[in-house]
């Protein structure tokens, strides 16, 4: 296994993490660690709370009304839910990517353009225009959109939506990408183009990917984490946990006896 | 009851007909609803059409006017003082006498001659000698409106042995008909005059503005504070108590009979803040505080018909909440609030009652030039001419109906051509 020091460190750490809908207790008692330049996979059964704690992770889940969070997450050490924390940083610092490809009803460029032009990572048109041609090639799209930047993205395909989206995300140049089941909605071939990007794109960020694909998560991640009725149940490199899964629970779910 | 033999085949087989009787039945239902509604839109703007339509023309009988030196500015100063005060009637008399000089000789028939033309002749020759002074000392041909009663005459509105003429008048009128004296024109004058005495005279211009005046500080009052306060409860109030109250409260306060929103008015801004009385400014404020609800409740449905993935996507890329609604909410609600607001609009210009409350319903002839200056409104006019005893005031009536049926009209188009325009798919 890769031992270089960014590997060691990891990037987010989480302790004693614990949420609740109301009363529903969705996430219990959480300790994970992700590493840096890895691929971590959260899988799980339905209902289990991978997409949960992934939301966590950017604080999306301060959007929802009934949702409390307990614990604590640190990115690179500094505590992610202290009062003073920007929320504007911290999403800067980590992008996400949805399951439903949600691109902004505006033209290609605009929708990439969009996370530099609120941070004022542009000085200028032409800088704007590099980072959007850059952002797009990285995430494998640049060929297929750019002589109609100026179309409007509602009318890409859903596998293109979903590679404009990733390019929207990293076109912020965060640190972290969240993905939640970010292929549930593509076909097998825009799937594969993904698992690829995904590959590629770690050796600048760190992704959570959240899966419901056991076989999505063995090919694209490095390490694995299994969620069970709001447990995290077992957590290890992604060879060893499909392979040797110590928890029952684990074993019966990759077995395909719950789930 | 089923045969439990029968097979679930059969069974669905058999209860077919009886589904298909309940469907025809239940198409058969809507189209009569539909046809219901139509047929009494169609009897309701038929009428209204057939009454209204003879407000659109006035008669006119030609008059030749010599606009005397000696009458109309003695000394000759052309002050307009004097020009202004000058005797135009007398004019119009003479031009009278002249067609009919024996009808003149005697002081009864020279008042029922001139009975048949509006006063309304004397009033536009001061108009044209005011902007033209050079007109003084020349004869010219002028098409004076006929009075409200002639008028119904030749539209056959009413009969000759009404009553309402004497022989001697029929007779005039006979001889100025067969001089090609007498046309037909169109109304100008009913849009370009203010209310008025004679229905001849009448128009809707004052109304309109008035009507003009309120929408706009209704719209500019309302508008702003309603999508601030819808955006704001949408986005940024917690869910407690409290915001739970105020929602109930807007959405009971869109169910208040526009009355009682006439009585706070008054009380309010008449009566507390001493504002003018029958003035459209306060007339807005009034509709204003009656669409607000409404406004309210539009932008807060527009705004939630938003898809969340939109939000999610911005606040994921690290945009504030405000940047979130700005950027990309808000304007995906727009048609949606921009229709809202026009059809809020709408309701606020045919609403009387809160116009009642506050003194817009008076007699005002002056054509209001700003929104403080006394005015009735569209709904105003038709009320107050619907309570009038002239015969003539019946189709004016039905007349400012149609105005005030057309504005309607153009204001709900433009909502739906907005909607069909700016909407965007997702």
């Amino acid at each position: 296994m890769d031992m270089s020091p960014s590997t060691i460190r990891p990037k987010l750490t989480a302790r004693g993490v614990n949420v609740f809908y109301d009363d529903a207790h969705a996430l219990k008692q959480v300790d994970l660690d992700i590493r840096a330049h890895e691929v971590t996979a959260l899988i799980g059964p339905s209902g289990c709370g991978k997409s949960t704690f992934l939301r966590c992770l950017n604080r999306m889940n301060d959007l929802i009304d009934i949702c409390r969070v307990d614990g604590d997450i640190r990115l690179d050490g500094e505590d992610i839910y202290d009062p003073a924390v920007d929320l504007v940083y911290l999403r800067a610092r980590i992008g996400m990517v949805f399951q439903k490809p949600n691109p902004f009803p505006k033209s290609i460029h605009d929708n990439v353009a969009y996370g530099p032009k609120i941070h004022g990572l542009a000085r200028s048109r032409a800088e704007m225009d590099e980072i959007v041609a850059s952002s797009l090639e990285r995430a494998g799209l640049w060929e297929e959109v750019k002589d109609r930047l100026d179309a409007p993205a509602t009318g890409l395909s859903g596998g293109q939506q979903q590679r404009l989206c990733i390019a929207r995300a990293i076109a912020v140049r965060p640190e972290v990408i969240l993905m939640d089941e970010p292929c549930s909605s593509l076909d097998p071939i825009a799937t594969a183009r993904i698992e690829a990007l995904m590959d590629e794109l770690k050796q600048n960020f760190t992704i959570v990917i959240v899966t419901h694909s056991m076989q999505q998560a063995a090919r694209v991640s490095q390490r694995t984490a299994f969620f069970h009725l709001g447990d995290l149940v077992e957590v290890g490199d992604t060879d060893t946990v499909f392979t040797q899964p110590v928890d029952p629970r684990t074993e019966s779910y990759i077995s395909g006896r719950i789930g | 009851m089923t045969d439990p033999r029968q097979s679930p085949t059969e069974t669905i087989l058999a209860s077919l007909p009886r589904r298909r009787r309940a469907e025809a039945r239940f198409h058969f239902y809507g189209i009569a609803a539909i046809g219901i509604a139509l047929a009494f839109l169609i009897l309701l703007i038929g009428a209204i059409g057939h009454q209204g339509i003879g407000a659109f023309s006035q008669t006119e009988i030609a008059l030749d006017v010599t606009l005397d030196e000696s009458v109309l500015d003695p000394s000759g100063t052309r002050d307009p003082e004097t020009l202004s005060t000058a005797n135009y009637r007398a004019v119009v008399r003479a031009a009278l006498g002249e067609i009919f000089p024996d009808a003149v000789r005697k002081r009864r028939d020279r008042r029922k001659l001139t009975a048949l033309v509006s006063v309304g002749a004397g009033f536009e020759l001061r108009e044209q000698v005011l902007e033209n002074p050079g007109l003084i000392g020349r004869t010219m041909r002028v098409w004076a409106p006929a009075d409200d009663e002639v008028d119904m005459l030749f539209k056959g509105v009413t009969a000759r042995d009404s009553g309402r003429f004497t022989e001697k008048q029929l007779g005039w009128l006979d001889r100025l008909e067969a001089e090609d004296r007498i046309r037909s024109a169109f109304n100008w004058r009913f849009f370009s005059n203010g209310d008025s005495r004679e229905p001849e005279l009448a128009g809707i211009l004052g109304a309109m503005s008035g009507s003009f005046f309120a929408l706009m500080t209704c719209l500019v009052l309302s508008f702003p504070l309603g999508v601030m306060a819808a955006i704001y409860l949408e986005e940024f109030a917690p869910r407690n108590r409290w915001t739970d109250l105020v929602e109930i409260n807007i959405n009971n306060l869109a169910a208040v009979p526009s009355i009682v929103f006439g009585l706070l008015g008054l009380a309010a801004f008449l009566g507390f803040m001493g504002m003018a009385r029958s003035a459209p400014l306060v007339g807005g404020m009034v509709l204003a505080l009656m669409t607000l609800p409404t406004i309210i409740i539009v932008t807060r449905a527009s705004l939630g018909a938003v898809p969340p993935s939109i939000r999610e996507a911005a606040i994921g890329l690290g945009a504030s909440r405000m940047q979130a609604m700005l950027h990309h909410t808000l304007p995906l609600a727009t048609p949606g609030i921009m229709t809202g607001t026009i059809i809020g609009m709408a309701r606020a210009l045919g609403e009387l009652a809160p116009l009642i409350m506050i003194g817009m319903v008076a007699f005002i002839v002056d054509v209001p030039q700003g929104p403080l200056d006394p005015a009735s409104a569209l709904p105003v006019q038709v009320y107050i001419w619907a309570d009038s005893p002239e015969r003539a005031f019946a189709e004016k009536t039905a007349a400012a109906i149609i105005v005030l049926l057309a504005f309607l009209v153009v204001m709900n188009l433009t909502a739906v051509i907005l909607r069909r325009r700016f909407e965007r798919r997702w």
